[in-house]
């Protein structure tokens, strides 16, 4: 099949961008979005045009670098699929496709369909671990998880950290990320000691970011590619009450970490 | 030079305790005045930046994704092994121990295999404290699965995400550290050449992916953490950016390469559909538990596999291996796939796959059971494919999945450079010619939380590497090299592509050095290889700047080290004239055409040394001594 594209090209961060258009012919069904794009990209090289910069690397949508905006849809029309996992039989021969980088302030384009994520490593960085150094834990089974537990808080931490949520929020919101990786740790009894702190802490880094708030939208949930639920959201709202009714701010608890 | 593994003194399960009180301790007070660079960020990195961090050493952790819990290790599906016997059905260190080398088809070193069975049981102790949510039973415990043709279940597992989940564990602890200004991480920097003074690993030179500054870092020892290089072969299941840049440069500054040639092939992969394929996604093993692998009898039939009758179906491993039939290892699943498909019996439009068919485990068990046990997979298998594997069998094929071989290390994670230190897949690995199922998450975490911070510490107080800063004029030479070396790849404007040079290359590779080799093909591909290097430098079209993001002048550096790293390849299959593992030489077979192993000639690691652009590298062996496990012919009849 034949296609046009229309795809955001900007060099860096500090020149304006703009869409240019592309066409993209015999485009098998059998393609990854990807690997379209590949072919276009083996086009413009041979007529002497900078290839389009897009992040990519598993191609097997668990790394979850790939990050591009498919006509309006953050990783496409494809529900549950990451981009590099939508394939080109999503589309029908003479389809007009717009590619776009994610939208959102916290995100800003280092190039054409590249943007900087760094502000998820830093909520993760503020609270979302637990502090158990390397050393001699108990004995895994010393510590039963019940099954529902357990698969709820695996349901959590499936997140890949891709940052669709965010890209497709009004809001720009990263709400569904940061709770994801709360609600994980909260409700594990690994995680009990430090729920209040995590909890606040990573809030407050994913305010700093200049991350929106939640509205209900639930747009996150429907272009999630791994179909993480917004009820943990819910809980964590529900957890950050309670940590601020103990602690009494929701900027930091002034606890001084244990190295 | 003689190699020296520093296999510890003592009976097999005392070395590792006995060498742990020998080794020298840094004085926690002087820990934080040493800085230890890590390059790679997946589970052997990650938990190994984030372990010395915690000890008190200052970390440096660079990775070339966005952000560190993006390292592939993160695509692991299946689950990590631990002898934990937590399933009283007869699992022990010796046992794990024992099936290790024998997997491996005696070629790892003993000690370390057994240390590694040792450290596994630390491991899942480790991730459980950390919040990893493995698999759990309704009481609660830990669940376990039989993986790889394991007779005892000893595989823990995270849904089908388990290396995902190890990741983001050590991402966590990393991050945790990273907070606390113990590591600074440096993302989309890339390692493009390590610095050696006066012998030893001193430091490196990385270039920013953004700006496209390059930049040197100095430090008391490195360590490399870069995974494996099986994007040699162009498709694989490693991700697009996985490249061999840091240790082959590590390789040519000194480091002796480990076994090159030891290639796994994994046999359940999607088949390719054309040549715009750009990598290759791994199915579980596991499924062919349940999945029974036919061609049709008759070469070129071309009819629907449903439409096939039973009689002309050739179920050629039942037939062939009766005892094992569809579990055969993975080694022996993949060269039998080829064979069919070169008698012209394989399936698809390609000719390139064979059929893994559940017509008769649903007939057995129904739909529910087999979605129970493998509906995601089946998800993932119908999203790529658009076949539903319910009522057409799968078709799969083998693909390039992990490389054994890697940098040579001593028992202590060292290479023959003093402070240069490799983990993970990125060393020569305590795999042998052969990765069982579930053991490359073990090792990298071993190798990172529970070996290398205890090892390092021996090297710092033994060696006391005096002070240097990137002043040193050695810095400045090496980045002027790699300077010229990225000029020359912009000035070339030839008329080629990056990717279809790598793609000629992989094609060579996969022909030549793939899942069975012989002197012949070796040879020509050895002719081939220093040809098609030639016209890449002559003929390569790398668009863009160097001072700012350039993706095709990042593969194209990546593309120039496969290239030589390919010839080192092919070198060492056709040095190794036996049959072991991975490395099938059609000239060593027994008389039904099993790998047949020479252990008088070859029972030693092949360690080449570099002697310069265009010279033959010198082969040191490493002689394997085996003391507790008997040598024996693997045989799945």
């Amino acid at each position: 099949m034949d296609l046009t594209l229309k795809v955001w090209r900007q060099p860096n961060a500090n020149t304006p961008g703009q869409i240019v258009t592309y066409a993209a012919k015999n485009v098998s069904p059998n393609m990854s979005f990807l690997e379209m794009l590949d072919v276009v990209n083996e086009g413009l090289i041979a007529k002497g045009e900078e290839p389009i910069a897009f992040d990519h690397d598993c191609r097997e949508g668990i790394c979850g670098a790939c990050s591009m905006v498919i006509n309006g849809l953050p990783h496409g029309p494809q529900r549950g699929t990451t981009a590099c996992q939508l394939h080109m039989r999503a589309f029908k021969d003479g389809d007009e496709i717009y590619i776009e980088p994610w939208r959102a302030k916290p995100f800003p384009v280092i190039k054409d369909l590249i943007v900087d994520r760094s502000a998820f490593d830093r909520i993760i960085a503020a609270g979302g671990f637990i502090s158990v150094g390397t050393g001699s834990p108990p004995d895994a089974n010393a510590l039963p998880i019940g099954k529902e537990v357990a698969d709820l808080a695996m349901d959590a931490a499936a997140c890949i950290g891709c940052g669709a949520c965010v890209a497709a929020c009004p809001n720009g919101s990263a709400m569904l990320f940061t709770s994801a990786k709360v609600a994980h740790l909260n409700m594990l009894p690994q995680g009990q000691p430090e729920r209040d702190e995590r909890t606040l802490k990573m809030v407050s880094q994913m305010d700093a970011e200049g991350f929106g708030n939640c509205t209900n939208y639930a747009e996150c949930q429907a272009v999630c590619p791994k179909e993480i639920d917004i009820q943990f959201i819910a809980k964590m709202n529900r957890d950050l009450i309670m940590a601020a009714a103990r602690h009494g701010t929701k900027k930091g608890t002034g606890k001084t970490e244990a190295l | 030079m003689t190699l020296d593994s520093k296999i510890p003194e003592g009976p097999l399960a005392e070395k590792w305790d006995n060498h742990r009180f020998k080794m020298k301790l840094v004085n926690p007070a002087n820990k934080r005045k040493h800085t230890v660079i890590v390059v790679g960020s997946g589970l052997a990195g990650a938990s190994a930046s984030a372990s010395m961090a915690e000890l008190g050493y200052n970390v440096k952790c660079f990775c070339y994704q966005d952000s560190p819990r993006r390292a592939h290790s993160i695509a692991a599906q299946g689950g990590i092994n631990a002898a934990k016997n937590y399933q009283n059905d007869g699992d022990s260190v010796l046992r794990l121990f024992y099936d290790t080398v024998k997997g491996g088809d005696y070629r790892s070193r003993e000690a370390n295999v057994y240390r590694l069975a040792q450290v596994s049981v630390n491991i899942i102790d480790q991730c459980v404290a950390q919040g990893v949510p493995f698999a759990r039973e309704y009481g609660g415990v830990l669940a376990n699965r039989s993986f790889g043709g394991a007779q005892v279940s000893r595989t823990f597992y995270a849904r089908g995400q388990t290396g995902q989940q190890l990741l983001l564990g050590a991402y966590q602890a990393l991050e945790r550290q990273i907070g606390l200004g113990k590591v600074k991480m440096y993302p989309r920097t890339e390692m493009l050449d390590l610095v050696v003074i006066d012998g030893q690993a001193r430091g490196i030179i990385t270039r920013d992916m953004i700006t496209g500054k390059i930049e040197s870092h100095a430090a008391d020892a490195v360590v490399l953490a870069t995974g494996g290089y099986g994007n040699v072969f162009y498709l694989s299941t490693n991700a697009k950016g996985c490249n061999v840049t840091a240790i082959w440069r590590a390789h040519k500054r000194g480091a002796f390469f480990g076994n090159p040639c030891y290639t796994q092939i994994h046999p359940t992969c999607i088949p390719v559909t054309g040549s715009h394929q750009s990598k290759l996604t791994l199915m579980s093993e596991s499924l062919r538990n349940d999945g029974r692998i036919w061609v049709p009898k008759e070469a070129g039939d071309k009819r629907h596999p449903n439409d096939i009758p039973e009689a002309e179906r050739d179920y050629y491993l039942e037939r062939k291996y009766p005892s094992f039939g569809n579990l055969v290892p993975r080694d022996v699943a993949s060269r039998n796939a080829k064979m069919v498909c070169d008698e012209g019996r394989g399936v698809g439009e390609s000719g390139l796959g064979v059929y893994l068919d559940f017509r008769d485990a649903i007939k057995r068990l129904g739909e529910n059971v087999i979605r129970e046990r493998y509906g995601n997979l089946f998800h993932m298998y119908q999203k790529i494919t658009d076949e539903n594997p319910y009522q057409v069998p799968m078709r799969i094929y083998p693909a390039v999945h992990y490389t054994m071989g890697g940098l040579w290390v001593d028992y202590n994670l060292m290479s023959n450079l003093p402070g240069l230190h490799v983990i993970g897949e990125a060393n020569f690995s305590d795999h042998g010619a052969n990765r069982l199922g579930a053991s490359a998450l073990m090792q990298g975490l071993a190798d990172g939380y529970f070996v290398l911070p205890y090892t390092i510490g021996d090297y710092l107080a033994s060696a006391k590497p005096k002070a240097v800063d990137t002043s040193h004029p050695e810095f400045k030479r090496v980045e002027d090299e790699v300077k010229q070396r990225i000029n020359r790849l912009l000035s070339i404007n030839g008329s080629r592509t990056v990717d279809s040079f790598h793609k000629e290359l992989g094609e060579i590779m996969w022909n030549y050095c793939g899942m069975s080799r012989d002197e012949a093909g070796l040879k020509q591909a050895l002719e081939r290889i220093p040809q098609l290097r030639e016209e890449f430098w002559n003929d390569v079209r790398v668009l863009g700047g160097a001072d700012t993001l350039n993706q095709s002048l990042e593969k194209a550096g990546r593309v120039a080290d496969f290239m030589e790293l390919a010839e080192l390849m092919c070198t060492d299959a056709l040095m190794r004239s036996e049959s072991c593992g991975g490395h099938f030489r059609e000239e060593s077979q027994t008389p039904e055409g099993e790998a047949l192993r020479d252990d008088d000639n070859f029972a030693f690691v092949a360690a080449w040394e570099y002697t310069g652009p265009g010279q033959v590298p010198v082969l040191h062996k490493e002689e394997l001594d085996f003391e507790y496990v008997q040598l024996t012919q693997r045989s799945y009849k």
